[in-house]
């Protein structure tokens, strides 16, 4: 790429903006998936059972979750948008397709979502108990067809299926959409965001209820935060399974579809007939060139590649030898123009050294609440109320964990897809506005970093502010005339 | 019909949705400047709590509806999608930049007790009311107007171009429309003060909107308009003027209908009169993007029609229904006097027992 060519430049802000805001709407993204359905089951529970701790931490939660929401929900709006404003040649070409799968989102997840939420927050009182209880369910459920079609278009760029390419128009057209949202792909990567999404809200849970435990714990209240804490634990400990089963179906799905992310999440060069090693970390350059240090499992690698330990897992420099001509030849047997392939061999490559530490630090890091989870149900078993510092310290850590854990899970996905956008079809270089400068996607970069910086420290502060505070004290839900004094429940 | 025009029509509804569901909301926004003061502090809080509650189920809901109006011209025409949000890029970034400042007023507001936080929030929610039917007025002008389209089918022209004067005019009739149709819902759900001043607000601002709407009506049928955007002008116009008579008898039902309607009427006018085309370049006439050659394949339309004759009754139902649920009026005694939602609370301590744990 060349200094001062001012379409890499409006290209790499392009990447940057994308990277910015996306990372940032997935922050909030799993926690309101994760908490949603803790709140709706802590609501329900109170229906069944009418323990007033049950009602109590369901508005807590729920307050936390509303003020969680709100940042989801604004982020959100910027995401629906910028696929016109920076990558509407990206837009054009795959619109046939991945347009669909949005405003299916629209019209089934988004409308569900906020007018539930809605009802519940303002239906205090006001609905039927039973139907109070449905509206906190339909936003979760909004929350899951959300992820589904919205991941069923990732998953597309992922692994193009159910289209072909249309000479005439120049464009990729469906030509299945069932086989679009059922993507083999997709089929293992919804699993796994739920699930660490559900995670996310485990560890919120938890890590909220242990720290409240602590500072409450000569009060009466001390039972409830107890068990909110273990029901955290417990949400976060089987999530936390899920996500290393579906996981691991992921890598084999991938290794089949995008050998190069495997071989770059792994940062191996050459090519290993079998019993590939896998990596645990390394110190020194992962360039392939000079001796490392590296902490290994024997054979791990080819059983998380092929599900066998004598599995072969293909090498860097094999993969960039054959990949473009057989990427080429596919393009060619589709009928598509051979146009998109990268000439240059540097070019074909992720960043190894990125996509191998944010693959170790997605596992490393979001399993690691798990553990913490582990030790909370440990320490509060049979009645007991342990907080030793280091547990309320790591309970402060656990609700960011597996959310960085997402983070860095998307970031490898993406970063490792590089130089494609749509893999083997449209390199990330042709999807780019052609008519946007670089002076005006700089423009929008900055105003949305430092709006949603600003942003960041007020959600935090009132986060904070919220959770000191703890849980209201439990009054019974009346159920309220019109005319009676109407409360705010936000 | 083809369903190409199906789902141009399909866009027309909704942002027609948009603008008259968020529109109110736009205009509640705008007139805490307005109604929402009162004697003292306390007052004007109260006043603006008891306007934002009449919003507060529906505006995140509505607001859905220009989410689904950006997905579905996505699907439905990637390259009108492409080519107006590339192209409006920095008005749609203040837009955007507006709608996340305003909404997390409009959540934030309430959570702590300080005079500071919610006057700052409630310039913030006045402002952000503000810009986005400017822009979005200006926005959907210029694609009646025309903008400069190349043969590729990218917008050549900067902001700049977008300020002419015909889509200034149609900013700022959208924003004096939501205004009055926003004061027209307040009159509709509230009773007491805020009721009163909204109503005679309405009074003077439906006047304003009624003459700006007129001018801009005229101005796109013969710009570009035919025989049916004639018609649906009239209408709008007749509903505008209704709406205005029937404020100034109080009432309220039929004059907030009536800028319902008024606000149809015009997006009717805007889509009728720029059919076939979505965006017809100025550059040459040639390059104008139409329902024919920004479509997506026949396929892909017939699965959204599909998609939005099961889904969207299922939508309309809950909509509906929360519209239902919330449908009393308000008055200022039944909002609770505020409290602070940061305040410590006092929970017995817990009786020394032997089940103290010890680890
Ligand atoms: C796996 C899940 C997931 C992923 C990958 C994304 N989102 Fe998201 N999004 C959600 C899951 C979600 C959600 C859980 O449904 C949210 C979070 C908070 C909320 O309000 O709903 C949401 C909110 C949200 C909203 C606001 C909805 C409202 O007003 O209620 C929009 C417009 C988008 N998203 C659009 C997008 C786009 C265009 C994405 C692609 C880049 C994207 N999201 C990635
Ligand atoms: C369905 C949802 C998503 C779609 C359709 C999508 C699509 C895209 C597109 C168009 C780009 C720009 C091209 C590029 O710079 O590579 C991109 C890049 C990126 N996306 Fe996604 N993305 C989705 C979800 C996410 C999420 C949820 C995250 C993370 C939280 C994410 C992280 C990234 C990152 C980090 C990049 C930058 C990669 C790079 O520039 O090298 N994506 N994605
Ligand atoms: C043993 C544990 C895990 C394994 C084996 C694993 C495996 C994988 C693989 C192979 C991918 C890439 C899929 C692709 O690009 O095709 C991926 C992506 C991802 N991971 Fe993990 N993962 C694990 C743990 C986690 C944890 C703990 C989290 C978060 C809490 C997480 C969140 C994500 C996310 C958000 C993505 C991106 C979306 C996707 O492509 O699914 N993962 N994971």
């Amino acid at each position: 790429m060349s200094k001062g060519d001012p379409a890499v430049d409006a290209l790499d802000l392009a990447r940057w903006q994308f990277a910015i805001t996306t990372v940032y709407h997935f922050l909030f993204v799993p926690i309101t998936i994760g908490l949603s359905v803790v709140v709706a089951g802590f609501h329900t529970q109170y229906l069944r059972k009418r323990n007033p701790e049950m009602l109590r931490l369901s508005k807590f939660f729920g307050k936390l979750f509303t003020i969680n929401f709100a940042l989801g929900l604004v982020t959100g709006i910027v995401q629906e948008f910028q696929f016109g404003m920076n990558w509407s040649a990206y837009s054009k070409f795959v619109g046939d397709i991945f347009g669909a799968p949005l405003a299916f989102e629209a019209l089934l997840a988004f409308f569900m979502e906020s007018t539930f939420l809605g009802l519940w927050i303002f239906g205090w009182g006001r609905l039927p108990e039973k139907i109070h209880v449905a509206c906190i369910w339909m936003v979760h459920i909004g929350t899951v067809l959300s992820a589904y079609f919205i991941l069923a278009a990732n998953s597309f760029m992922q692994h193009p299926v159910g289209y072909k390419y249309n000479a005439a128009t120049g464009r990729a057209e469906m030509t299945n959409f069932v086989a679009v949202l059922t993507n083999k792909v997709q089929l293992v990567t919804f699993p796994h965001v739920l699930l660490a999404s559900y995670m996310c809200g485990g560890a919120m849970v938890m890590g909220v209820g242990v720290w409240l435990l602590h500072k409450k714990k000569a009060t009466i209240d001390r039972d409830m935060y107890r068990k909110a804490a273990r029901v955290g634990a417990v949400v976060t400990i089987v999530a936390g399974l899920g996500v290393a089963i579906s996981g691991d179906t992921q890598g084999k799905v991938m290794t089949e579809v995008q050998p190069m992310k495997m071989a770059a999440a792994e940062a191996l060069y050459t090519t290993r007939d079998s019993c590939a090693e896998f990596s645990l970390f390394t110190v020194g350059s992962l360039n392939g060139q000079k001796e490392k240090f590296a902490v290994t499992v024997p054979c791990l690698l080819s059983f998380l590649a092929t599900g066998s330990f004598n599995g072969e897992v293909k090498g860097v420099d094999q993969l960039k030898k054959e990949l473009p001509a057989q990427i080429d030849a596919a393009a060619q047997q589709r009928g598509e123009p051979l146009k998109y392939v990268q000439p240059a061999d540097a070019v074909f490559t992720p960043n190894i050294p990125l996509a191998y530490w944010s693959f170790r630090l997605m596992i490393g890091i979001g399993m690691f609440a798990a553990l913490i989870g582990v030790a909370v149900l440990w320490l509060t078993r049979k009645g007991r109320f342990a907080t030793p510092r280091w547990l309320v310290w790591a309970c402060i850590a656990a609700p960011l964990l597996p959310v960085f854990g997402n983070s860095f899970g998307w970031i490898f996905t993406e970063t490792g897809r590089q130089p494609w956008l749509v893999y083997g079809v449209l390199t990330t270089s042709s999807g780019v506005s052609p008519t946007v400068s670089a002076a005006t996607v700089l423009t929008s970069m900055v105003v949305f970093t430092v709006l949603y910086a600003v942003l960041a420290v007020v959600e935090v502060k009132l986060f904070l502010d919220y959770t000191k505070r703890g849980a209201e004290p439990f009054h019974e839900v009346e159920q309220r005339s019109d005319d009676d004094t109407l409360a705010f429940s936000y | 019909m083809t369903l190409e025009t199906f789902w141009f029509i399909v866009i027309g509804v909704l942002w027609t949705g948009y603008l008259v569901l968020e529109g109110f909301d736009f205009g509640v926004g705008m007139l805490l400047a307005v109604i929402g003061r009162g004697e003292d502090a306390a007052e004007t809080n109260t006043r603006r709590r008891l306007m934002l509650t009449t919003i507060g189920p529906f505006w995140d809901g509505n607001e859905v509806w220009l989410l689904t109006a950006g997905g579905a011209t996505f699907a439905a025409f990637p390259a009108w999608y492409a080519t107006m949000f590339s192209g409006f890029y920095l008005a749609l970034l203040l837009v955007l930049v507006s709608l996340i400042l305003r909404n997390m007023g409009l959540e934030y507001r309430y959570k702590r007790d300080s005079e500071a936080w919610r006057r700052g929030w409630d310039l913030i929610i006045m402002v952000c009311s503000f810009l986005p039917p400017l822009l979005v007025g200006v926005a959907l002008t210029n694609l009646v107007h025309g903008v400069p389209i190349n043969a590729a089918g990218n917008f050549t022209g900067n902001l700049f171009t977008l300020l002419n004067p015909m889509s200034l005019l149609g900013g700022l009739t959208l924003v004096a429309v939501s205004l009055t149709h926003g004061a027209f819902y307040l009159a509709l759900k509230t009773d007491g003060p805020v009721r009163e001043k909204a109503a005679s607000f309405g009074d003077v601002s439906g006047p304003v909107a009624a003459v700006l709407a007129v001018v801009l009506l005229v101005w796109v049928n013969i710009h570009t308009g035919d025989a049916a955007s004639w018609i649906a002008s009239a209408i709008g116009a007749i509903a505008l003027v209704v709406a205005i008579l029937a404020n100034r008898v109080r009432r309220d039902g039929i004059a907030f209908l009536g800028t319902f309607l008024a606000i149809a009427g015009t997006v009717a006018t805007y889509f009728l009169a720029v059919f076939p085309n979505v965006m017809p370049s100025t550059t040459d006439a040639a390059y104008s993007l139409t329902v024919h050659n920004a479509a997506s394949s026949h396929l892909t339309l017939q699965i959204m029609t599909g998609a939005a004759l099961v889904f969207t009754p299922i939508m309309l139902i809950y909509t509906a229904w929360t519209y239902w649920v919330f449908r009393k009026r308000l008055t200022m005694h039944v909002i609770a006097p505020q409290t602070d939602p940061l305040a410590p609370i006092d929970v017995p301590a817990h009786p020394a027992g032997a089940d103290e744990a010890t680890v």
